[in-house]
């Protein structure tokens, strides 16, 4: 049992929680995940790293309501328990393997967007702790679905928010900042970096290919294990057949069939709502 | 004269019934049953059997103690050699091993050593007759990667011998293969696997869940930082294989360990358990060994139509006869001499049928069997929504690569000799890992044989 020692909402859907963890804490990189299960009837659910500590022993992890599953993980609460929690897996990002005189003339721009923006901290916190340059683009539909706004500002060379109403920051999409930032405002990177819904990182690595940017993108593909059992995660990456669970889930973003990625990630959509009708009738 | 009783029938589920639930098929001997079958032993003196036994079981002893109805007395006899009984009971190849080898087949009909071994192994968990005995603990701590067969064996030896012993498992349920991949119509979870891992756990063997080592933990992490004096990898071969033809990324495109990891560890069958499973209307299973007979097996109970597609003939079938001869009772279709080529969707990416060509047979392969050879402008469709990939597995390279000075071979196999010894000193391996994907009796056989040899190694230190 993996004991929740803190938690809070950080929008009415989306909650954050530190769960002890000690094994998966002092192995945790930046851009791994873990699994957890919240009870013997559970299934077993994917989530990124947010945060690690090592000392205390903690992972961060946020979920955003979206099935059945992740609503029972975000009606837990400090003190209550995970069945299960295993990892971290798959690989750090690539930085993770880079040495301090490489990432001091590293120019990185993150794209995070919505729920993708938790990950992505231990990622900028890592880069800064290095000596690289880290800007960072939150994008959110609108204003009280943007988290760590405070966080990132504080880890981060400069944060741009936007949001799709307007209600906070530039109003429209990250691509359309994102172009902004470099093309207007003539900001120079040497790499990006997206995380968030699928449909989101497509159009950011279009738009980064257009302004000739690098981009890495960390699919949130279906799992069952994670660690390169059953292959639910295939993606096509240059043409290949990947597992994102242990060859992942961070790859180049100019060489993902993103198409056939959001195409499986429907493959049980149908089961879903059945299982989530079945949850509120009872 | 022993030898004139038939061998015994095993009263089984009937095919009609069992295709529509998950229970047991086999329902093993009952007491009088049994011992009528163990009194056709003929108790050789130069008892093939035992031999034949990857684990040398004392066949004919246990056999005899059924035959005079002191069944705590052949349970006994069993656990010096077997922390399995009730699992190789039931899955088992006994017919290329001790039965295939019992004098009585040669003109008839072998004893049913299995359906005995079952029947020992339930009636002993039901009594709770099984007593280990166990030496005083001698200090040495081992840890073991992987709680499947192989693993289970290697460590209830050495807890037998006194050692302290952990087993890492990287998933959230003991058992390995005995959970995740075979269904519970054969071999029963709760009553069967979960008993005997619970007896291995009760000579003081500790499993800690949710560790994967080469993600969690490392090999040398356990040998350098957490004292262990040994470790034995016993984590099997969880990587499947795919054909790389196209159409294979489809939905409704699955590997045999997807589709039964889901049906058998996460329980999806069942509806209080909330991980999904396809439920299919028309599915093709590729391949023929054994992992496809469970995996159509288990899609036909969740109410499909199912199509074995092999390439092969009937008796190139690596499948165990008894599983072909069920799954044919329950309904499964087989169409030998077929190779997929391509897979076919619709126009949202859904899997709707698949193209095969037919194959003959040619010159014998390197395994011995005749390997096929396509039929040029054969090719036929069969309608499906699903598909399911048994082409067998390799092992995962997640070890091998964070363990430093451990060989692997070109298949990505762990490199150890028949007593599990690698290249690394004080890092044993057995079992799938190290052969590639075969079964829990081999893999149990290993497990013994490393913890002999890591025994030889702990005490030298």
């Amino acid at each position: 049992m993996y004991k929740i020692l803190t938690k809070e909402m950080l929008s009415p859907a989306i909650c954050r929680m530190k769960v002890l963890a000690p094994r998966v804490a002092s192995a945790a990189r930046p851009g791994q995940f873990l699994i957890v299960r919240v009870n013997e009837h559970g299934e077993r659910i994917p989530l990124t790293i947010s945060d690690y500590d090592a000392e205390e022993g903690s992972v961060t992890i946020v979920t955003q309501k979206i099935g059945a599953s992740t609503k029972e993980i975000c009606a837990l609460e400090a003190g209550d328990c995970f069945e299960d929690v295993v990892g971290p897996l798959g690989l750090a990002s690539d930085f993770v393997g880079m040495t301090d005189e490489q990432l001091k003339s590293a120019r990185y721009i993150f794209v995070a967007g919505g729920v993708g923006t938790a990950p992505v901290y231990p990622q900028v916190k890592y880069l800064k702790a290095h000596g690289a340059y880290v800007d960072v683009i939150i994008g959110a539909k609108t204003a009280d679905l943007l988290i760590y706004r405070d966080e990132m500002a504080a880890v981060c060379d400069h944060l741009y928010i936007c949001t799709d109403d307007g209600s906070e920051g530039f109003k429209g999409m990250v691509t359309a900042l994102l172009e902004k930032i470099v093309v207007e405002d003539g900001n120079r990177y040497t790499q990006a970096v997206a995380i968030g819904p699928m449909i989101m990182m497509k159009f950011t690595t279009l738009t980064a290919k257009k302004l000739g940017l690098p981009i890495v993108v960390s699919l949130n593909t279906l799992m069952v294990d994670g660690t390169g059992m059953c292959g639910a995660c295939r993606v096509t990456v240059a043409g290949k057949t990947r597992f994102a669970c242990v060859e992942g889930p961070e790859f180049d973003g100019y060489e993902v069939d993103f198409d056939e990625a959001m195409r499986r990630q429907g493959m049980y959509r149908a089961e879903e709502l059945a299982e989530d009708h079945k949850c509120k009738i009872r | 004269m022993a030898n004139k009783i038939p061998r015994v029938p095993v009263r089984e589920q009937d095919p009609k019934v069992r295709a529509t639930n998950f229970d047991e098929v086999c329902y093993g001997y009952d007491e009088k049953e049994a011992v009528l079958e163990a009194s056709r032993c003929l108790n050789c003196k130069n008892p093939r059997c035992v031999s034949s036994c990857p684990v040398s079981v004392n066949i004919p002893s246990f056999i005899a103690a059924v035959a005079a109805n002191d069944f705590a007395a052949a349970a006994s006899v069993i656990a010096r050699d077997s922390s399995l009984p009730a699992v190789c009971g039931r899955v088992c190849p006994q017919e290329t091993q001790c039965e295939g080898s019992c004098i009585l087949g040669i003109k008839g009909e072998p004893v049913a050593i299995g359906k005995l071994e079952r029947f020992v192994a339930d009636w002993s968990r039901v009594h709770g007759a099984k007593k280990v005995e166990k030496a005083a603990p001698n200090g040495h701590k081992v840890a073991v990667v992987g709680s499947g067969p192989a693993g289970l064996a290697c460590a209830y030896d050495l807890a037998k011998w006194g050692y302290d012993v952990t087993v890492f498992e990287a998933l959230h349920k003991p058992g390995g293969v005995l959970e995740y991949g075979i269904p519970e119509f054969r071999l029963p979870k709760e009553r069967v696997v979960a008993a005997e891992i619970a007896d291995v756990r009760a000579l003081g063997v500790r499993i800690e869940t949710n560790v994967v080592v080469g993600k969690t933990v490392t090999v040398d992490s356990l040998l350098d930082k957490e004292g262990f004096s040994a470790v034995f990898i016993g984590s099997g071969a969880g990587l499947p294989r795919f054909m790389n033809i196209p159409g294979e990324n489809l939905n409704g495109v699955f590997s045999a360990n997807e589709f039964l990891t889901r049906n058998n560890l996460m329980e999806a069958y069942r509806d209080d358990y909330l991980t999904p499973v396809m439920h299919a209307k028309k599915v093709v299973v590729v391949g023929g060994g054994n992992v496809a007979m469970d995996a159509a097996r288990t899609a036909l109970r969740l109410g499909g139509e199912v199509t074995v597609v092999y390439r092969r003939t009937e008796n190139e079938l690596p499948a165990r006869r008894e599983e072909v001869h069920h799954a044919k009772e329950e309904g499964v279709e087989f169409r030998m001499l077929s190779n997929p080529v391509e897979i076919i969707g619709d126009e949202k990416g859904w899997v709707k049928k698949i193209r095969c060509i037919r194959m003959e047979l040619g010159e014998p392969d390197e395994s011995g069997r005749r390997s096929p050879v396509p039929v040029p402008d054969s090719d036929f469709e069969i309608e499906a929504d699903a598909v399911i990939m048994a082409l067998g597995t390799s092992p995962n390279p997640l070890i091998a690569r964070t363990t430093a000075g451990l060989e692997t071979n070109r298949r990505g196999c762990i490199t150890a000799d028949e007593n599990g010894v690698t290249s690394r000193p004080g890092v044993f391996a057995g079992g799938d890992a190290v052969t590639g994907a075969a079964t829990v009796i081999l893999a149990m056989g290993a497990g013994r044989k490393a913890a002999a040899a890591i025994d030889e190694y702990v005490k030298s230190l």
